[in-house]
């Protein structure tokens, strides 16, 4: 099916793209990557009679470092781009390594990071990784600029805490400390994940855990059973001794988790891959 | 206010395609696939599933594989395109083409214009990547008849002795 018309703005800067936004309202739609928009126009679920393209503004783009040790990710950079970045390598390898197995090279080399987080189709894979590093999101609009954490971005499938005139212009995450190892696992039949699930293991100070599954509801859900029995163990134990701690609490929080029956799998399912995921995602951060 | 679709204007978009320049006049609406196939007559691109998952439509847009029937013919201003129809000189078939055909990595050929042409992407970028490198890659590009043990064969072989297909 071939998408209705539409005229196609193409801002060269912020202001630019929200005064566009302003002037045409409801009728318009941001646009970036295409890769879940032109989708939904093609099929007719979404029409838009204004789409206001961002990819010319310099801004939104590339992978920095703050002077405090933040990476700020220009919300344009494409997952292929994250993948092969030499700041996300170093610091974030088990980011790159998400980003390297999403969908396929097309859609890492069309579709963007701020896209999959604005779209917010549940199955995503940045999305719950962001959550366990507890990362935020910087939103521009008209009435200037405020940050979100990623945690509360997400309010259900396809929403978000964006309003509808505001652009995600990047996501930051703070410096990891050099004790802390962060995983993400996934499994699913089709290019999405069924579920997939993203631990951050801190050792520094206190043991730490965050640890949160994806996909397999409507936003990242937190594990926060086994977040509680990760900090009550010894230090320095073994992935196989540490996972066996915390296998039962894992179970206990897929159980709970509000999945549902569809097209990825049947829910217990799914929540049994809640707990092979965590086990693989958190021997993947222990020695 | 709701506009009508007469008042929508085109776009002209200029481009370079396969080595030659190239301007066509399009709707923003308008998929790169449907202005390849249906105006220029390159029909060696391929529409299959048409939401970006099988593979059949990629071509090179600056020499990365991108989904024709996914991508704005708009976002092709300035840019070069590449597709099958653009590898052979002359009657001189491309390397990644010899190395198909020598092990018979096609049956009804569906998939092999975009299957080409994503090798042809990764050889460039990636220059020789192990088995499961390939495997990785063209894991986004869909075959129903060969179940992919020939095309990883003439992949592999293209890459251990490319002096074969010259």
């Amino acid at each position: 099916m071939r998408a209705r018309k539409f005229f196609l703005h193409r801002p060269t800067d912020l202001d630019e793209a929200i005064r566009l936004k302003a002037e045409h309202g409801d009728a318009a739609t941001f646009h970036a990557g295409g890769t879940e928009l032109l989708v939904a126009l093609k099929a007719h679920v979404l029409h838009y009679e204004h789409v206001i393209d961002l990819k010319q503004i310099e801004a939104l783009k590339g992978v920095r470092l703050r002077d405090d040790g933040t990476i700020s990710i220009g919300s344009l950079s494409t997952h292929d781009r994250i993948a092969n970045d030499p700041i996300i390598r170093e610091s974030l390898p088990g980011y790159a390594a998400l980003s390297e197995h999403v969908a396929n090279i097309r859609v890492r080399i069309a579709g963007t990071l701020g896209g999959v987080l604005c779209f917010a189709e549940p199955h995503a894979d940045a999305p719950t990784l962001l959550c366990a590093l507890d990362a935020w999101v910087v939103l521009l609009g008209p009435d200037g600029e405020r940050e979100i954490p990623s945690r509360d971005f997400h309010l259900g499938e396809f929403t978000t805490a964006r309003a509808d005139d505001e652009i995600l212009a990047s996501i930051e995450i703070a410096p990891q400390s050099a004790g802390t190892r962060s995983a993400y696992r996934s499994f699913g039949h089709t290019e999405r994940p069924a579920v997939g699930v993203a631990a951050v293991w801190s050792t520094d100070n206190a043991q730490r855990l965050s640890l949160w599954a994806g996909a397999i509801s409507a936003c990242p859900t937190r594990l926060s059973r086994a977040e509680e029995a990760a900090a009550e163990l010894d230090g320095g134990l073994p992935a196989e001794a540490a996972w066996g701690r915390l296998r039962d609490a894992v179970r206990a929080d897929a159980q709970a988790i509000d999945a549902h029956d569809d097209l990825h799998g049947g829910a217990d399912y799914k929540r049994h891959l809640v707990s092979v995921l965590a086990e693989r995602a958190i021997k993947a951060c222990l020695p | 206010m709701s506009q009508t679709e007469s008042e929508f204007p085109m776009m002209r978009v200029d481009f370079k395609l396969n080595g030659a320049p190239a301007s066509v006049d399009v709707e923003p609406c308008e998929m790169l696939i449907d202005v390849l196939r249906d105006r220029l007559r390159l029909t060696g691109t391929k529409r299959s599933c048409d939401v970006q998952v099988c593979g059949a439509c990629t071509v090179l847009v600056d020499g990365n594989p991108a989904s024709s029937c996914t991508t704005l013919c708009a976002d092709a201003h300035g840019r070069e395109v590449t597709t099958i129809e653009g590898l052979a000189e002359g009657k001189r078939l491309d390397p990644v083409q010899r190395a198909f055909i020598a092990h018979g990595a096609l049956q009804c050929g569906f998939c092999t214009p975009g299957m080409i042409l994503a090798v042809k992407a990764m050889l460039a970028r990636h220059g020789a990547p192990s088995e499961a490198d390939v495997r990785h890659y063209l894991r986004g590009n869909i075959c129903r008849c060969t179940g992919y043990v020939k095309i990883i064969e003439a992949v592999m072989d293209l890459i251990h002795n490319p002096s074969s297909y010259q």
